[in-house]
């Protein structure tokens, strides 16, 4: 069965994003195919590889980039909400007149549209909020 | 057209299990995850709510319950514990997946 997910909150300060990787992994486990994972509000958070959180904790960030890694996902940031947020990739950053990004190269910085279509295209779309 | 449900608040913070509860119909289920998971233990006031559902079938999170420190033993008698392995399988039985976020 062809999933979409979709995460609102940001890492560390809710479970959503946790829950969201955990259900994910155990769908591909499951032979399931992931359509995309998007990442809409403070949701685009889990997509700085600046982050680093204690060595004893897990990295939120890595975690999603070494899964989409390892399954080929196609993880979209909400262009709107990364740009209130400080979230940059090199055409953001061009576009904006911004000194650096911050994205990690698994992620992707994408419209709404991309939620819609995944919404579309999947036969079920799972939303992870607060 | 059954759903799933998911509620991820407790009871004693907001209403979203209360809407859910409501606005679910027989046939469908309602898995409680993350801080959710305390509507499904017993003794609260979630327990007459829970066994009243006509043909709505409960699941709670069994890792959201670990992470907790709540007893599988204190269940609400009716509410099965699940893996997400098992969230997985409800999300493909049922033709929907309703979030109450």
């Amino acid at each position: 069965m062809k999933f979409s997910i979709q995460i609102n909150e940001g890492p560390y300060q809710h479970q959503a994003s946790d829950s969201a990787y955990m259900f994910a992994k155990a769908a591909l486990e499951k032979g399931h195919e992931i359509f995309r994972v998007f990442f809409y509000h403070d949701g685009v958070g889990n997509s700085t590889r600046l982050t680093t959180p204690p060595q004893d904790d897990r990295n939120i960030v890595n975690r999603w980039a070494e899964l989409g890694e390892q399954h080929n996902l196609d993880m979209v940031v909400c262009v709107a909400a990364a740009q209130r947020r400080g979230i940059v990739d090199d055409g953001e950053a061009e576009r904006n007149g911004k000194d650096a990004t911050n994205i990690d190269p698994r992620f992707r910085i994408s419209g709404l549209g991309q939620l819609i279509e995944a919404a579309v295209q999947s036969d079920r779309l799972v939303v992870f909020g607060d | 057209m059954s759903e799933l449900h998911t509620v991820n608040k407790s009871p004693y913070e907001k209403s979203s299990f209360d809407s859910c509860v409501g606005y679910a119909v027989a046939g469908s289920a309602i898995l409680l995850m993350e801080d959710g998971v305390y509507a499904a233990m017993q003794g609260g006031a979630t327990e007459a709510k829970v066994k009243s559902a006509q043909g709505v079938k409960f699941y709670a999170l069994g890792p959201d319950m670990k992470a907790r420190g709540l007893s599988e033993d204190r269940v609400i008698e009716g509410v099965e514990i699940v893996d997400y392995a098992k969230f997985v399988d409800l999300a493909e039985e049922h033709s929907k997946v309703v979030s109450w976020v």
